[in-house]
């Protein structure tokens, strides 16, 4: 208990120097889940919409396979990236295994059907409600979408952030194909894992602190955001 | 360039709806002109709605034809419109909304601003155009609605009981604006559980019955002495005045 405390004590205080090292990973880890997460709104928002107002053959199936890939595992995301990206394999001669690209492309894929997935239910939900107004003005299912995506702006803002959060805290994925390379690689998931096994617990606690707290801030930001745009905007 | 030749008339043919094994609409013929205001009364299931949505295109009948004289272009835009119980406003401006309906309907952008603030002015609703849609009063969002359907200068306008949870001033003011349409020259089809509304808008009645069109009249008359039963009972069950 006491070297817990102790760890406790040392890594707050880490934290308030803003440690070098620590600022480094804390920074590192930002940009490869903002990276991952832009990406997967541009691909993952706009199809599960696509999805939400068509009607088309295999549909059902498909939503099937989506909700399913929320619960994908990241060690396995970690591994087919890796595969694809090691030198044997078909990407290889992009030469990007363990940068910090292959994590972001990690990330991303990791993330996007859970981007799909969530934003499919939304959309769909809002589209029994729009559907004979939008239709009875003439909007076509294909204008449908971004206008459907446009009006539940603040409701998505959840959904992202769902994604930022599982992004930012998965630690299989970028071990594997970020290789946990010091000052190049590490982010603080890695980092956490690695000083947690070799017994540097303050680095690990303060890491772990500034993950809760960025998580936690950014939720309680959505919070407020959503919370304030709804009051104004019905 | 020549104008397009109108929509009027409507002619429905033996049309008719099913769900499952249920008749909504059950072989209905009917021609609707350009001109009288047209009110559809009946009682709860009676498939005034359906009927309604039939016309507009919102469903495709099971059986039968619905035909327009000078039917629209598929994917151009939209030359009638449909007022809601409850409308669906999105979450932008009450100008924005109006101008949204204007892309939708083909206006170049440049008109679309100027377009929709008079059309909120015809509804009387130019002090709140930059107020966000969904935070307006139930009133203010069926007018917002119409102004809506204004800005469009639809020749053909469907209204499914519009004023169905609106008190009187509200009411009120929702149809000092159909009648101003109407002025302005779009057909008024409207559906309504109010008598008194019927009325003071309606020129002729149609009247439901389980899904048939049970009896067509001027709506003096039909209010006076219906000529069927069925809306004999429906008068006097429903009568409010």
């Amino acid at each position: 208990m006491n070297s817990v405390t102790e760890a406790a004590g040392q890594a707050l205080a880490l934290v308030v120097a803003a440690d070098p090292k620590l600022v480094d990973i804390v920074l590192l880890s930002l940009r490869i889940s903002l990276s991952a997460v832009s990406i997967g709104c541009v691909i993952g928002l706009p199809l599960g919409a696509a999805i939400a107002v068509n009607e088309f053959r295999g549909r059902r199936m498909l939503i099937v396979i989506l909700n399913g890939l929320m619960g994908l595992p990241s060690v396995v995301v970690g591994l087919v990236v890796y595969l694809l990206l090691s030198r044997a394999g078909p990407l290889g001669s992009w030469g990007i295994l363990f940068t910090p690209t292959a994590m972001v492309i990690a990330q991303a894929i990791l993330i996007t059907p859970t981007l799909a997935a969530l934003s499919r239910q939304v959309v769909g939900d809002a589209w029994q409600e729009y559907r004979e107004q939008l239709r009875s003005l003439g909007e076509s299912r294909l204008g449908a979408a971004p206008t459907l995506l446009w009006d539940l702006r603040f409701s998505l803002v959840t959904i992202v952030l769902a994604g930022f959060g599982r992004a930012a805290s998965e630690v299989g994925a970028v071990m594997i194909v970020g290789g946990n390379i010091d000052g190049v690689t590490r982010v603080m998931t890695t980092t956490i894992a690695l000083e947690t096994s070799k017994g540097d617990l303050p680095l690990a606690l303060g890491l772990g602190f500034i993950l809760l707290f960025i998580v936690l801030a950014l939720n309680a930001g959505a919070y407020v955001v959503k919370e304030t745009a709804q009051r104004r905007y019905g | 360039m020549r104008a397009p030749l109108s929509l009027l008339p409507l002619c429905l043919d033996n049309v008719v709806f099913e769900v499952g094994q249920r008749r909504i609409v059950d072989g209905i013929s009917m021609r609707l002109d350009a001109g009288p205001r047209t009110v559809i009364l009946g009682p709860n299931g009676a498939g005034k709605s359906v009927l309604l949505r039939l016309c507009h295109g919102l469903l495709l009948p099971t059986a039968g034809r619905i035909a327009w004289n000078s039917p629209e272009v598929a994917g151009g835009p939209r030359r009638q419109a449909m007022v809601f119980q409850r409308p669906v406003l999105l979450r932008r401006s009450a100008l924005g909304n109006v101008t949204y309906a204007l892309k939708l309907a083909g206006v170049p952008f440049g008109q679309r601003g100027a377009r929709a603030l008079e059309a909120l002015r015809k509804v009387g609703l130019e002090g709140v155009a930059g107020r966000p849609a969904r935070v307006l009063s139930g009133g203010e969002q069926q007018r917002l609605a119409l102004a809506r359907v204004w800005a469009l200068h639809p020749e053909v306008l469907f209204l499914d009981e519009p004023t169905a949870s609106l008190d009187p001033g509200a009411t009120h003011e929702i149809e000092k604006v159909i009648l101003a349409l109407h002025a302005a020259g779009t057909k008024i089809v409207m559906v309504t559980h109010n008598l008194g509304q019927a009325h003071r808008l309606g020129d002729e009645i149609l009247f439901l019955h389980q899904g048939r069109l049970v009896e067509r009249a001027p709506a003096d008359r039909f209010l006076k002495h219906p000529a069927s039963s069925e809306a004999a009972k429906f008068l006097e069950g429903e009568l409010p005045w």
